[in-house]
C-alpha cells in the first residue's frame, strides 16, 4: 500500500443513465510510467478528471497520493501536477510568466521559480524564448513547456492527457526523455495516448473499453497474452470489442 | 498566492488589444458625447407668431421674447390658420397669437388677450415651451406695469391683490441639465465597465479551457475571486477619475461635498457590480450567455435607477423592484454629493444597502464557483 501513489476500486461515474467509468479497480506504483489507453469515448479522461479532482466520481472508492479523491480534492491538487488535452497554459503571457504563475500559485517562492525557471529553460533549450509570448510558439515546444509547468512544483504524480496528440515524431521522442527525467526524480507518470509506440514505452499498461478496464499489465506480458509481436495488434483485439458508440 | 494571480490579470489585460483601449476610449467619448446628447432642457423652440397688432407693444413682445434664447421666430402668419400648417409641416413648435387692439387694450384697460397654441407630440417640449412662454408675457406685463405705473392699467395696480413669486432652485441655480446628468454618466460608465469586464473575463477562461488548469491546482475559491476583482476594483478607479477629470476640465463641474466621499461609496459599488459579474459568470458556459444575461440587467438598472425619469415618481411597485438596484444607491450618492455636498452621514441607507449587495453578491460569487463537476 505504501508504494501505490494511485489506489482505485470500484470507481464509477455517471452522467444521468450513461455510465462513462464503469467500475475500475486499479493501483499505480511509484515513479512507475503507467500507460491509460483506450479508444475515443472510452472513458479515460473522465476516469483522469476523477482522480485530479476535476469531478466528482458517482460511487467506488479512489485515493491519489494518500488523499481520498471523495473528501480531500484540494489535497490531491496539491500533489499532483495535470496537463490537460486541450492545451491550456495562459497564451497572453510569456514563457517565464506562466512558470512564474503556476509556481507561485503551488506555494514556491519568488527567488526558488526564479532559479528554477533558469534550470528548466536550459534544460529544454529554451533560453532563447523565455520572453516569448507562449501564443507564438510551435505545438511541440507548447507541449513540452506545459508539461515542464505542470511538474514545476515537484508534484508526486503527474497526469498527462494525450501530451503528444499532433505532435512531430521528434518533438515526441524528445517528450518522452523529458518523461524518463522526471520517473528518475521519482515523480510517477500517469499518461493517456492513441500512439502504440508511446504505450511500448510504459511500465504497465491499462486498455479501457466501454467504461472498463479489459487489460492492465505490462507491455510484454499483454503481447504473449495476446500472442503478437507488438502494442497496436493488443491494443486492436481488446479495442474492437467495443460496443459503445463513439461520443 | 495572490500576488502571482493579480500579476498574471494585469499583464493579461494589459497585453490585451481591446480593454485598455477601452478602459480610456469609453469614459472620454460618453463623458464628452451625452451630456450634451441627454439634455431635457429646451432651447431653441421654432416659434411662429401671428400678430394682428402691429403696435409698438406687440413688437416689444416679439422683442423679448426672441431675445429670451429659448425661441427662434421661424414663421409669421397673417391668421391663426396659417400658423397652424407651419407647425403640421414642423416649421413651427408654437404658436403665439396677439388679438387687434393688443396695445389700446392694455392702455385703455390693462387687460389684452394672447393665445398660446403649442405642439405636444413631445410633450416636454410643449409643456415647458408654453410655461417659458407665459413666463415671458408675465414678466413683460409686470414691466409696463412698472413703466406706465397705474395709467397704464386704469386700475390701480395695489387694487389687485398680487401673488409674486420668486422660485428658487437650490444645488442647481441655472438649472443646467448637465450638472444633473454627469455624475449619473459618471454611474453609468463604472456599472458597464466594471460589471462586463470581469463577467467576459472568466467566461473566456472557460471557452479558452485555462480555467480547468487553474481549478486542478489547489488555489482557494476566495483567492481565485479575489483576483479577478482587485484589478477591476483599480480599473473602476481609473475610469472614475477619468471622468471627474473631464467633468472639472470640460463642464467645469466639481463635486460640491467631498471627493473621498465619492472614491469611498464608489469602491463599495465596484465590488458590487464586479461580484454580480463574477456570479453571471459563474452560470454562464458562453460569451454569449455572460453577455445577454449582463446586457439585460445592466439595461433594467439603469432605466430604474433614476437616471432620466426619479424613482419617487414611479409607480409604487417599480419603486419596490427599484429597492434591489444598485445602481439606484449610488447614483443618488454621487448626486447629493456632486450637487448638494452632502455628508456621509446624510448617506447611511445608501451606505449599508450597498455594503448588503457587496457582501451578498460576492459571497454568492465564491459559493458557486465550482473547482469540480
Amino acid at each position: 500500500m505504501e508504494n501505490k501513489v494511485i489506489y482505485t476500486e470500484n470507481l464509477t461515474k455517471k452522467f444521468g443513465d450513461f455510465t462513462a467509468v464503469d467500475h475500475i479497480s486499479f493501483s499505480v506504483n511509484k515513479s512507475e510510467v503507467f500507460g491509460f489507453l483506450g479508444a475515443n469515448g472510452a472513458g479515460k479522461t473522465t476516469a483522469m478528471r476523477m482522480l485530479c479532482g476535476l469531478s466528482h466520481p458517482t460511487s467506488g472508492k479512489g485515493t491519489v497520493a494518500g488523499f481520498d479523491i471523495f473528501k480531500q480534492s484540494e489535497d490531491v491538487k496539491k500533489n499532483i501536477g495535470y496537463m490537460s488535452q486541450k492545451f491550456s497554459l495562459y497564451e497572453d503571457l510569456k514563457v517565464w510568466e506562466n512558470l512564474r504563475l503556476f509556481g507561485g500559485i503551488y506555494g514556491m517562492k519568488t527567488k526558488e521559480i526564479a532559479e528554477k525557471t533558469d534550470r528548466i529553460l536550459h534544460e529544454l533549450g529554451f533560453e532563447k524564448e523565455r520572453g516569448t509570448l507562449v501564443k507564438s510558439l510551435p505545438l511541440g515546444w507548447k507541449q513540452k513547456l506545459s508539461f515542464s509547468v505542470s511538474i514545476f512544483h515537484e508534484p508526486k504524480i503527474v497526469f498527462l492527457d494525450e501530451p503528444t496528440g499532433g505532435v512531430d515524431p521528434v518533438t515526441r521522442r524528445q517528450f518522452w526523455e523529458l518523461i524518463y527525467d522526471a520517473t528518475d526524480r521519482g515523480i510517477t507518470v500517469f499518461v493517456t495516448t492513441h500512439y502504440m509506440d508511446e504505450a511500448e514505452y510504459c511500465d504497465r499498461v491499462s486498455i479501457m473499453v466501454d467504461g472498463k478496464i479489459e487489460a492492465l499489465d505490462s507491455p510484454k506480458n499483454l503481447k504473449n497474452q495476446y500472442r503478437t509481436q507488438n502494442m497496436y495488434d493488443v491494443f486492436y483485439q481488446i479495442a474492437r470489442k467495443a460496443t459503445r458508440v463513439e461520443i | 498566492m495572490l500576488q502571482f494571480l493579480i500579476e498574471k490579470e494585469f499583464k493579461q489585460i494589459v497585453r490585451n488589444s481591446f480593454v485598455p483601449k477601452m478602459i480610456v476610449g469609453m469614459p472620454l467619448l460618453m463623458m464628452l458625447v451625452l451630456p450634451w446628447a441627454a439634455n431635457q432642457s429646451i432651447k431653441g423652440l421654432k416659434l411662429s407668431v401671428v400678430d394682428k397688432d402691429h403696435s409698438t407693444f406687440s413688437e416689444q413682445l416679439i422683442y423679448k421674447i426672441t431675445s429670451s434664447g429659448y425661441f427662434q421666430l421661424t414663421d409669421v402668419s397673417p391668421t391663426h390658420t396659417l400658423a397652424m400648417k407651419s407647425i403640421e409641416s414642423g416649421d413651427a413648435d408654437i404658436i403665439l397669437e396677439i388679438q387687434d387692439d393688443f396695445e389700446k387694450n392694455l392702455i385703455r384697460e390693462g387687460l389684452a388677450h394672447t393665445m398660446i397654441s403649442a405642439n405636444s407630440v413631445n410633450g416636454i417640449k410643449g409643456g415647458l415651451g408654453s410655461s417659458y412662454l407665459s413666463s415671458i408675457l408675465i414678466d413683460y406685463a409686470e414691466e409696463l406695469r412698472e413703466t406706465y405705473g397705474q395709467s397704464a392699467g386704469g386700475v390701480p395696480a395695489g387694487s389687485i391683490p398680487q401673488f409674486n413669486i420668486i422660485p428658487q432652485y437650490k444645488f442647481n441655480p441655472h438649472l443646467d441639465y448637465k450638472v444633473f446628468m454627469i455624475p449619473a454618466i459618471m454611474v453609468m460608465l463604472l456599472t458597464i465597465i466594471t460589471g462586463f469586464l470581469p463577467a467576459l473575463n472568466i467566461v473566456s477562461e472557460k471557452e479558452i479551457g485555462t480555467i480547468e488548469q487553474m481549478n486542478v491546482t489547489p488555489v482557494k475559491k476566495l483567492m481565485f475571486v479575489l483576483a479577478k476583482l482587485i484589478p477591476y476594483w483599480i480599473i473602476g478607479f481609473i475610469v472614475l477619475s477619468i471622468c471627474m477629470g473631464i467633468a472639472a476640465l470640460v463642464y467645469g463641474i466639481f463635486p460640491v461635498g467631498n471627493l473621498f466621499t465619492i472614491y469611498f461609496f464608489a469602491s463599495i459599488y465596484i465590488l458590487v457590480v464586479s461580484g454580480f459579474g463574477l456570479l453571471i459568470s459563474n452560470y454562464s458556459n458562453t460569451m454569449q450567455q455572460a453577455t445577454f444575461v449582463m446586457f439585460f440587467f445592466i439595461m433594467v438598472f439603469i432605466l430604474m435607477s433614476g437616471l432620466l425619469t426619479p424613482v419617487a415618481s414611479m409607480p409604487d411597485w417599480a419603486q419596490k423592484i427599484a429597492l434591489f438596484n444598485p445602481l439606484k444607491y449610488l447614483m443618488q450618492v454621487m448626486r447629493m454629493v456632486y450637487m448638494k455636498g452632502s455628508a456621509f452621514g446624510e448617506m447611511t441607507p445608501q451606505f449599508f444597502a450597498l455594503c448588503a449587495f457587496a457582501i451578498g453578491l460576492n459571497v454568492w460569487a465564491v459559493v458557486s464557483y465550482r473547482k469540480s463537476s
